[in-house]
């Protein structure tokens, strides 16, 4: 019964903050501009005003076009709830392991792709053929740090390697390092972040990810911005489990909870400002670089592991 | 040679500029042009008029330059047979000049390879020329559908983009059409002139006075630029000279004007590659010379400050100070930025090698203004040409042999401190008085006027021709983005999709200024 309140409490809670970590971020960046910022209310602002108004269609698009605002959506609720953020005995966590996290991400990206060339307009086929080009390069290098972690705590369950790392002896493990650096360039791939894509972007032409949404609008624009807010908070919950799990709390220690809730807050803090200066401090690089930057992170979760097996750490 | 012996005769304009002028018949049109292209001259503009009032048919006119100074050909046009000899393949930055005359005036270049279009979309029927006389501007016609046949290219996996006119952001409209093969360009096609408005058409029913807003109304963030333009022919043709005190005012509101729009430009480039801690400080400086100029001059653009005869504001010397405080930061802050900009590896890496034009295409496609100097096109006519007070100035022109971004980038950093250094020496010799302007008179009649000017984009030119009244018969007010555009086409060239955005900025070229 406490687990399924826990769950509760969680899928509400992600829901909720996902969009403040998004006007976070966006919020320190515009301090590191010297800009005063719009506030760390923006995107709810914005949400609601994309809900109130009318959406428009393209004459020719599918019932796929119309689903995939939903399903995007879905997938990524579901993704953000399966990751142990303040408690590990959730009920979704012990269904599912990190593949299958990894395979909801790839369903995600499949819908978005196919709804982006529903319309045929030459913007949408671009950007999801980009897209395509970043996410089969960033699926298995995340997919090697996972195994990393995997490897240390011998399961694929994201609750056992939260609670491997978090509640076992403090143990420094040099693979992990190698690891967090890939999963961060992964991070940033995935979120479509500077240097590999411009969330901020009006160039149409340099777009990746607003290449692909440019047909949407009203609803279902605000469900797709959603659904990116709670794509980042999935990989900074899931950034906060593999390489920072302290605090969370053990199963049944509902008293955990407060001081649980607390870092993770603070752990978001600072993840944000540090994605606001990573951002800030460099520039796109070349469509074509991207793949050298996917196979970076690549190579580093690969010597993660190696390393692991080396030193049996 | 015979053809040199023509030009020679040809009489000097009066006028802050070294003008030549003349009549060519049909016959030598074609010889004198092979002449002068072999003599290294370069086209400046290209537009016609309507002579019929006189009785004498169409005319079309030519501004070309050399190390010499300006030269302008005018060549009788009969109105039964209304076609000339084309030149697009000895001056390809003719071509679309030649397009817009067959639109406006329905003057064609016999022989050219490129008979489309130009600046007429749906708003007016094939048979109606708005530029002629007989043409009442307040007519509307029924839309008709665009249909403009860009050039295909085919082949496996070939296929186009179509961007614009409609952009994501909020900038000026223009439309170009990319074929593309994965995210390599193969070809890119420009489709200009939603900005059409019937500027030159509008100029002919205006006193000279309010030609003068006009003309700062061209391309607003030239207005400077136009706007001496404007004055400067109308001067030489009312044969007066403005005081000394207001052609000193002239000169630096033009390097102000650069010095904004160079300041605006460097963030947009930072931008474009996301650097927008780039794009904020730059624009932070941007914003403090115009709000200085709105608190100098009145207007932050410096618009209707010059006016034909003079200037209409003067700076306080008391406030001298206040430019002077203004340099100094800015060199102070634009000394660090360099240095950001050229340390910064993604930024370089972005920069360096992307839409190069060679300075033999550029000659060749008779690429002007700033990105020319990036590609060793040495020309800058504050320099060449110094109108006064350019000629007490000695600007020192910067030229860059690599005609990419990061050549353009870099230009722009130098020119900024070559313009805040030339503000300090306008400074100096910026002595107070009460006279600002001269009055225009009447203007003579079936007189011809032009001025040049070095905006910060190139060479602007307005040439302007009077009735036998002595109003204002034909204004031609020529940008240099007409010249750059095409070249704009070539520079895209094997570079791919995602840097156009970045590699078009760093042209920054004129929608509204070539659209007229």
């Amino acid at each position: 019964m406490n687990s399924l309140l826990l769950q509760l409490i969680q899928d509400t809670l992600v829901l909720l903050i996902a969009p403040l970590l998004l006007g976070w971020v966006n919020q320190c960046r515009a301090w590191l501009q010297n800009r005063s910022g719009a506030g760390v209310l923006q995107p709810y602002r914005n949400l609601i005003k994309l809900f109130h108004k009318d959406a428009v269609l393209a004459n020719n698009a599918s019932p796929l076009f119309r689903a995939t605002p939903y399903i995007l959506f879905a997938s990524m609720w579901l993704a953000a709830s399966l990751v142990p953020v303040i408690a590990t005995d959730l009920p979704l966590s012990q269904a599912v392991d990190v593949i299958a996290l990894v395979g909801i991400f790839a369903l995600a990206r499949v819908f978005i792709s196919l709804a982006a060339m529903d319309v045929g307009t030459s913007f949408g086929t671009m950007g999801a053929r980009r897209e395509m080009l970043v996410g089969f390069l960033a699926e298995p290098a995340l997919l090697m740090v996972f195994f990393t972690a995997a490897t240390i705590s011998h399961s694929t369950s994201l609750v056992t390697i939260v609670e491997t790392l978090a509640h076992k002896q403090f143990v420094i493990y040099p693979s992990l390092a190698f690891a967090g650096i890939a999963f961060v360039m992964v991070l940033l791939a995935e979120n479509a972040r500077i240097p590999v894509d411009n969330p901020a972007t009006h160039l149409e032409l340099t777009m990746i990810h607003e290449a692909m949404i440019l047909e949407y609008s009203a609803r279902h624009l605000a469900l797709i911005e959603w659904a990116s807010a709670l794509k980042l908070l999935a990989y900074f919950t899931i950034g906060c489990a593999l390489f920072m799990p302290w605090g969370i709390a053990e199963v049944g220690n509902l008293a955990a909870l407060p001081v649980a809730l607390l870092a993770l807050f603070i752990k978001l803090m600072l993840g944000g400002a540090g994605l606001a200066l990573l951002e800030t401090v460099t520039a796109k690089m070349r469509i074509f670089r991207v793949p050298e930057f996917m196979g970076t992170a690549f190579l580093l979760a690969v010597l993660g592991m190696l390393i692991h097996f080396l030193l049996g750490s | 040679m015979k053809q040199d012996e023509i030009i020679a005769n040809f009489p000097g304009l009066p006028g802050a500029l070294m003008v030549r002028r003349g009549c060519v018949e049909e016959a030598q049109f074609r010889s004198l042009f092979e002449q002068l292209k072999q003599d290294g001259c370069r086209l400046v503009a290209l537009w016609g008029s309507d002579e019929r009032t006189d009785d004498a048919g169409y005319a079309l006119h030519v501004a070309l330059i050399d190390s010499a100074g300006m030269l302008c050909l005018t060549l009788p046009v009969s109105a039964e047979r209304p076609a000339y000899p084309d030149i697009s393949d000895l001056f390809p930055a003719a071509s679309r000049m030649q397009r817009a005359v067959a639109d406006l005036l329905g003057l064609h270049a016999s022989g050219a390879d490129d008979q489309r279009k130009w600046l007429r979309h749906a708003s007016w029927p094939g048979n109606v020329h708005p530029l002629r006389k007989d043409f009442d501007g307040s007519c509307a016609f029924p839309a008709e559908t665009d249909a403009y046949p860009f050039v295909t290219v085919t082949g496996d996996g070939v296929h186009e983009i179509p961007v614009g006119p409609v952009h994501a952001g909020i900038i000026e409209p223009g439309h170009f059409r990319f074929s593309i093969i994965g995210d390599r360009v193969l070809r890119l096609e420009e489709r200009l002139g939603y900005k059409h408005k019937g500027i030159e058409k509008r100029f002919e029913s205006m006193s000279p006075e309010q030609g003068a807003k006009l003309a700062g109304r061209v391309s607003g963030d030239s207005t400077v630029a136009y706007a001496w333009a404007y004055a400067m022919a109308l001067e030489g043709i009312a044969g007066i000279t403005p005081p000394d005190q207001a052609l000193w005012m002239r000169a630096l509101f033009l390097e102000r004007e650069r010095v904004a729009n160079h300041l605006g430009d460097l963030g947009y480039l930072g931008n474009d590659v996301a650097l927008s801690f780039g794009f904020a400080q730059f624009w932070i400086l941007k914003e403090q010379v115009l709000r200085n100029n709105a608190a100098l001059f009145g207007h932050r653009y410096l618009m209707d400050k010059i006016i034909p005869g003079g200037v209409n504001i003067a700076l306080q010397m008391s406030d001298k100070r206040v430019i002077i405080e203004e340099c100094s930061m800015l060199e102070r802050e634009l000394g660090v930025l360099r240095s950001i900009y050229e340390e910064h590896a993604g930024v370089q890496d972005r920069f360096i090698g992307a839409g190069q034009v060679t300075p033999a295409l550029a000659a060749q496609l008779g690429l002007c203004g700033l990105p020319g100097r990036a590609s060793a096109q040495a020309w800058d006519a504050r320099v060449q040409f110094p109108c006064a007070p350019y000629d007490k100035l000695d600007v020192r022109m910067a030229t860059h042999i690599n005609g990419d971004v990061a050549a353009r980038a870099a230009l722009r950093f130098e020119e900024l401190f070559e313009s805040l250094r030339l503000q300090r020496e306008i400074l100096i010799n910026l002595i107070g008085g009460d006279e600002l302007s001269m009055p225009v008179k009447q203007l003579p009649g079936n007189a011809f006027g032009v001025g040049m000017v070095e905006g910060w984009r190139g060479e602007v030119m307005v040439a302007i021709h009077t009735d036998a009244q002595g109003r204002l018969a034909r204004v031609h007010p020529h940008d240099p983005s007409w010249q750059n555009w095409p070249v704009l086409e070539h520079a895209i060239l094997n570079n791919i999709v995602p840097d156009f955005p970045l590699i078009n900025k760093s042209f920054n070229l004129s929608y509204a200024g070539q659209d007229l």
